[in-house]
C-alpha cells in the first residue's frame, strides 16, 4: 500500500533506496558518528547525493531543478531515513521551499540553481527556545539588518545560506558578516547550532506575506515525517528479522504470540502513519486548502509512531538494543529529535483541534 | 494488638535521636542515584564516616541478624528509620547487589562458615559483589547458561558471562555455573567466584547512554574452592532464583535505583518552568493530561507497594507479585524519563559540551539509561510469564 507514484516518482525512489543500501546503510553513520566531521555529515556522500540530483527536487525547472514537488522528496527523504543517512537534504529543502514559495524572481535567479546544483547547504531558522514556536519569534530587522538568535539551528554548521524567520517576515541572512554559529552536540550526532545574529546583513524575501510562515514550516515537518516514516519502517523490519533469528528456550523468537502480536501492532501503526504522511506530501503537492491539517495528522501520527517503534525496537532487542554496537540506540535518539522538530505530536494535535472546532 | 505501637514509637525517638546525632547534615538528599551505572566515585570525607557509622551500627541492612553485622531490627522498625531517615534527608549508604540481592539469599542457603565469612563485609559496605548470570546465549533463557566448572581439587571454571553489572569494579561474583552438561535446570550451581583471581577478564560494554556499567566477563581455567559452592551441587536454579526475587523487589522502587530514578524535579514543575504557567496550570493541555496521569499511576504504585509490605509481614519473603512490582515500577521510571525529555524540549536531548545544564544532560542520560530497567533483571516480557505462570496458573501442562 503505497501512494500512486508516476514513473519518475518510482526511478527516484528506487534509484534513492538502491544508493542508501549500498552507499549509505547505518555503517555509514556510524563512522561518521566516531569520525565527528566538523560540519556533521559525509561530505563525499553529500556530493554524491547532489550528483543525482536530489537537492534540486523542490527546485523548478526553470531555475535548473526537477521540479518534482514535495511527494517525490518525501520519497527520497524516507529511503535517507530509513539508513539514518546523515545529509543535509532536509535542512537544504526547507529552505528552498521558502525561496521557491516566497522569493523574488532575483532572488531565485540567484540561489535555487546554485542549490539545485548542490553548491552550498542552507537551513530554516525559526526556534529560538527548545521548543518549536513560531508565533516566539524575537529576532528583528531594523534598517536592513537582523538581529537576534536561533536555537537548534539543523545543519547550522555549514549552512552557507540561512533563512530566518524575523517579527515581520522571513529573510534571506548569509553566512558571514554579523553571523556567528556555535555547535551543540546531542544525542543524535547530527549537526545543530546555536545561531547568533548581530546587525546582519539581510535580503528579505519578497513574496508570500504573511501565511508564508506557515507553509514553509509546513513543508518542513512533512518532510520530517517523510524521513521518520522511513527511520519507522527500517527499524520495524530490523526488529523482524532479528525475532526471527534470535533462539532463546529452543525456539526463535518470533514464535512466541505475545511478540508476534506487538509487532502486529506496530505494522498497524506504520500503515496509518504512511498514509497520513503520504497524504500530507500530496496535499503539499495539491495546493490544497486544508495543508496544514493534513501535516498536523502527519506530524502526529510520525511522532506517536516513531516514538513507539524506537521503545520497541530497544525492548525487542532486549539487552544488545542497550548496546552501542548495535542500531537501535541510533534510531531511538534520532527519533527524539525529530519528534521534537516543527512541532511534536501535542503541538500539532493541538493545532489539529483548533482547526476542526474541537 | 492495642500496645503494639508503644514499643514502635519508642524505636522511633531512639532512630531520631541517633539518626540526628550521626548523619553529616551537608549530606542532606545527596544521594546519588546514578552511582551503580556510573561507577564508585571517590567518598567525601563526610560521606566516609556517613558510611563507617551506618556499617558499624548495621542500619545499612536493617532486617538482617546482628551476629552477622545486620541491624537486626524487625520489619516494623525498619519502616519507621526508613521514615525517619527520609523525614531528615538521609540515604542509605550500604548499597549494591551484595545487599540487595546475593545477601539475603546466603542468608537463606549459605553455610554457617559463608554466612560468618560473607555477610559482616557486606553490611560494612566493604565488598562489592556482582552477578554473573546471563551469557550471550542465556538471556531471557537464563536456564541456558554454559559456563562450566569442572570438578578437580578446586572447580576449574570456564566461560563467558555478560551484563555483569559493575563487573569491572566488582571484588567477588556470585554466579551460576554448570556443573552438569546431563541436566539443563539441575544442571546448574550456585557458585562464588573472587574477580581477582588469575584467568577472569572483564571488557566495559558500552551503551547507548555513553555509559559501561556493564561488562563482559570471561572466565579461563579459572580455579574456584570447593568451600564457595552455595548449597548443593544442581541446586544453583532453585537459589538463583530466589535470589531473582530478591532481585525484582529491590528493582521496583523502595532501594532500588528505578525507585531512585524517579526522585528528582517533579515534572508538573519542570512543565511549567519549560512549557509556561497558565495561572497554576502547564500551559501545554495534552502534555499536561498525560502528566496528570502519570502522577497518578505514580500514587498508585506507592500505594501499591505499602500494601504489598504489610502483607509480607505475614509473608516468608517476596514472592510472583514482585514480577508486578518489577514492571510496574519499569513503566513508570521510563515514562517519567520521556516525559521528562518532552517537557525540555531540544535542551533535553543534549549530548555533551556548551548549550546545556548540568541537570539538562544528566536527564538525558537518564533517559537512555532507563531503557534497561525493562530489560535487566529479568524483561517486563519474562516477568509476565512469571504473572502469568505463576499467579495466574495459565498454560499449565495437563
Amino acid at each position: 500500500m503505497m501512494a500512486v507514484l508516476d514513473e519518475d516518482q518510482v526511478m527516484l525512489r528506487d534509484m534513492a533506496r538502491e544508493w542508501a543500501d549500498n552507499e549509505a546503510p547505518v555503517a555509514a553513520f556510524r563512522r561518521m558518528r566516531d569520525a565527528a566531521p566538523p560540519e556533521g555529515y559525509d561530505a563525499d556522500l553529500w556530493r554524491a547525493q547532489a550528483e543525482m540530483g536530489w537537492a534540486g527536487v523542490l527546485v523548478p525547472e526553470a531555475q535548473s531543478g526537477a521540479g518534482m514537488g514535495y511527494l517525490s522528496l518525501g520519497l527520497v527523504l524516507e529511503q535517507l531515513g530509513r539508513n539514518l543517512v546523515a545529509s543535509p537534504l532536509a535542512a537544504t529543502a526547507a529552505a528552498t521551499s521558502a525561496i521557491v514559495l516566497g522569493g523574488t524572481p532575483e532572488q531565485q535567479a540567484a540561489w535555487l540553481p546554485r542549490i539545485a546544483a548542490g553548491e552550498l547547504v542552507a537551513t530554516l531558522a525559526v526556534d529560538e527556545g527548545p521548543h518549536f514556536a513560531p508565533d516566539r519569534v524575537a529576532a528583528r530587522v531594523e534598517g536592513g539588518r537582523l538581529t537576534g538568535t536561533k536555537a537548534f539551528v539543523a545543519e547550522g554548521d555549514s549552512a552557507a545560506l540561512f533563512v530566518v524567520a524575523a517579527t515581520d517576515g522571513l529573510y534571506l541572512v548569509e553566512r558571514g558578516e554579523g553571523v556567528s554559529v556555535a555547535s551543540r552536540r546531542m544525542v543524535d550526532a547530527r549537526s545543530h547550532a546555536f545561531v547568533t545574529f548581530e546587525n546582519a546583513p539581510t535580503d528579505r524575501l519578497g513574496e508570500g506575506g504573511e501565511a508564508l510562515l506557515q507553509a514553509v514550516t509546513d513543508r518542513a515537518a512533512a518532510a520530517t515525517a517523510a524521513e521518520m516514516l522511513g527511520m519507522a519502517t527500517s527499524a520495524f523490519e530490523q526488529v523482524n528479522d532479528y525475532l526471527k533469528g534470535r533462539v532463546q528456550f529452543g525456539q526463535t523468537l518470533d514464535s512466541f504470540q505475545a511478540l508476534q502480536h506487538r509487532m502486529a501492532r506496530m505494522l498497524t501503526e506504520i500503515e496509518l502513519m504512511r498514509s497520513a504522511v503520504e497524504g500530507a506530501l500530496e496535499a503539499i503537492d495539491a495546493k490544497r486548502s486544508d495543508v496544514g491539517q493534513a501535516v498536523s495528522l502527519a506530524k502526529a501520527l510520525a511522532g506517536d509512531t516513531l516514538h513507539l517503534v524506537s521503545r520497541e525496537m530497544v525492548q525487542l532487542y532486549g539487552g544488545v538494543g542497550m548496546t552501542d554496537e548495535y542500531d537501535a540506540g541510533f534510531y531511538l535518539k534520532r527519533a527524539r529529535v525529530l519528534e521534537a522538530m516543527w512541532g511534536n505530536a501535542a503541538w500539532h494535535r493541538e493545532r489539529f483541534a483548533r482547526a476542526n472546532g474541537m | 494488638m492495642a500496645d503494639a505501637p508503644e514499643p514502635i514509637e519508642g524505636f522511633r525517638a531512639e532512630a531520631r535521636a541517633w539518626l540526628a546525632e550521626h548523619f553529616p547534615p551537608e549530606l542532606k538528599g545527596k544521594d546519588n542515584a546514578m552511582s551503580a551505572v556510573e561507577g564508585p566515585g571517590e567518598l567525601t570525607e563526610a560521606e566516609a564516616r556517613w558510611k563507617a557509622t551506618m556499617g558499624a551500627k548495621g542500619w545499612g541492612v536493617p532486617t538482617w541478624p546482628a551476629q552477622y553485622g545486620g541491624g537486626g531490627l524487625s520489619r516494623a522498625e525498619a519502616r519507621v528509620l526508613s521514615e525517619e531517615m527520609a523525614r531528615i534527608g538521609a540515604w542509605n549508604p550500604i548499597g549494591g547487589m551484595g545487599v540487595m540481592m546475593f545477601g539475603p539469599t546466603l542468608l537463606e542457603y549459605g553455610s554457617e562458615a559463608q554466612k560468618a565469612e560473607h555477610i559482616p563485609p557486606i553490611a560494612r559496605g566493604e565488598v562489592r559483589w556482582c552477578q554473573g548470570y546471563s551469557e550471550p546465549n542465556a538471556g531471557s533463557d537464563l536456564a541456558n547458561v554454559q559456563t562450566f566448572a569442572a570438578d578437580d581439587d578446586h572447580y576449574v571454571v570456564n566461560g563467558q558471562k555478560t551484563w555483569t553489572s559493575g563487573g569491572q569494579w566488582a571484588d567477588k561474583c556470585f554466579a551460576l555455573v554448570r556443573t552438569d552438561k546431563g541436566h539443563k535446570h539441575g544442571g546448574i550451581s550456585f557458585l562464588l567466584i573472587d574477580m581477582d583471581a588469575p584467568g577472569v577478564e572483564t571488557r566495559p560494554i558500552r551503551l547507548i547512554s555513553g555509559q559501561s556499567p556493564f561488562c563482559e566477563t570471561f572466565f579461563t581455567d579459572v580455579r574456584v574452592p570447593k568451600a564457595n559452592l552455595v548449597g548443593r551441587e544442581g541446586q544453583g536454579w532453585e537459589i538463583g532464583t530466589r535470589l531473582l526475587q530478591h532481585e525484582r523487589s529491590s528493582l521496583s522502587g523502595g532501594g532500588g535505583s528505578a525507585g531512585r530514578m524517579l526522585a528528582g524535579k517533579p515534572l508538573a514543575a519542570m512543565a511549567k518552568e519549560y512549557r509556561g504557567d497558565a495561572d497554576g496550570r502547564i500551559a501545554d493541555a495534552d502534555l499536561r493530561g498525560r502528566i496528570v496521569r502519570h502522577e497518578m499511576e505514580m500514587r498508585a504504585f506507592a500505594l501499591t507497594l505499602r500494601r504489598a509490605a504489610l502483607d509480607a509481614k505475614s509473608n516468608s519473603g517476596p514472592s510472583a507479585t514482585s514480577s508486578i512490582m518489577k514492571n510496574v515500577g519499569a513503566r513508570i521510571t521510563q515514562e517519567r524519563a520521556e516525559l521528562a525529555i518532552e517537557i525540555m524540549g531540544m535542551q533535553g536531548l543534549g549530548w555533551e559540551g556548551e548549550g546545556f545544564a548540568e541537570e539538562e544532560l544528566a536527564q538525558t542520560r537518564t533517559w537512555l539509561w532507563g531503557k534497561a530497567v525493562s530489560i535487566y533483571g529479568g524483561s517486563t516480557e519474562i516477568q509476565n510469564n512469571v504473572i502469568a505462570k505463576r499467579i495466574l496458573g495459565m498454560g499449565a501442562k495437563a
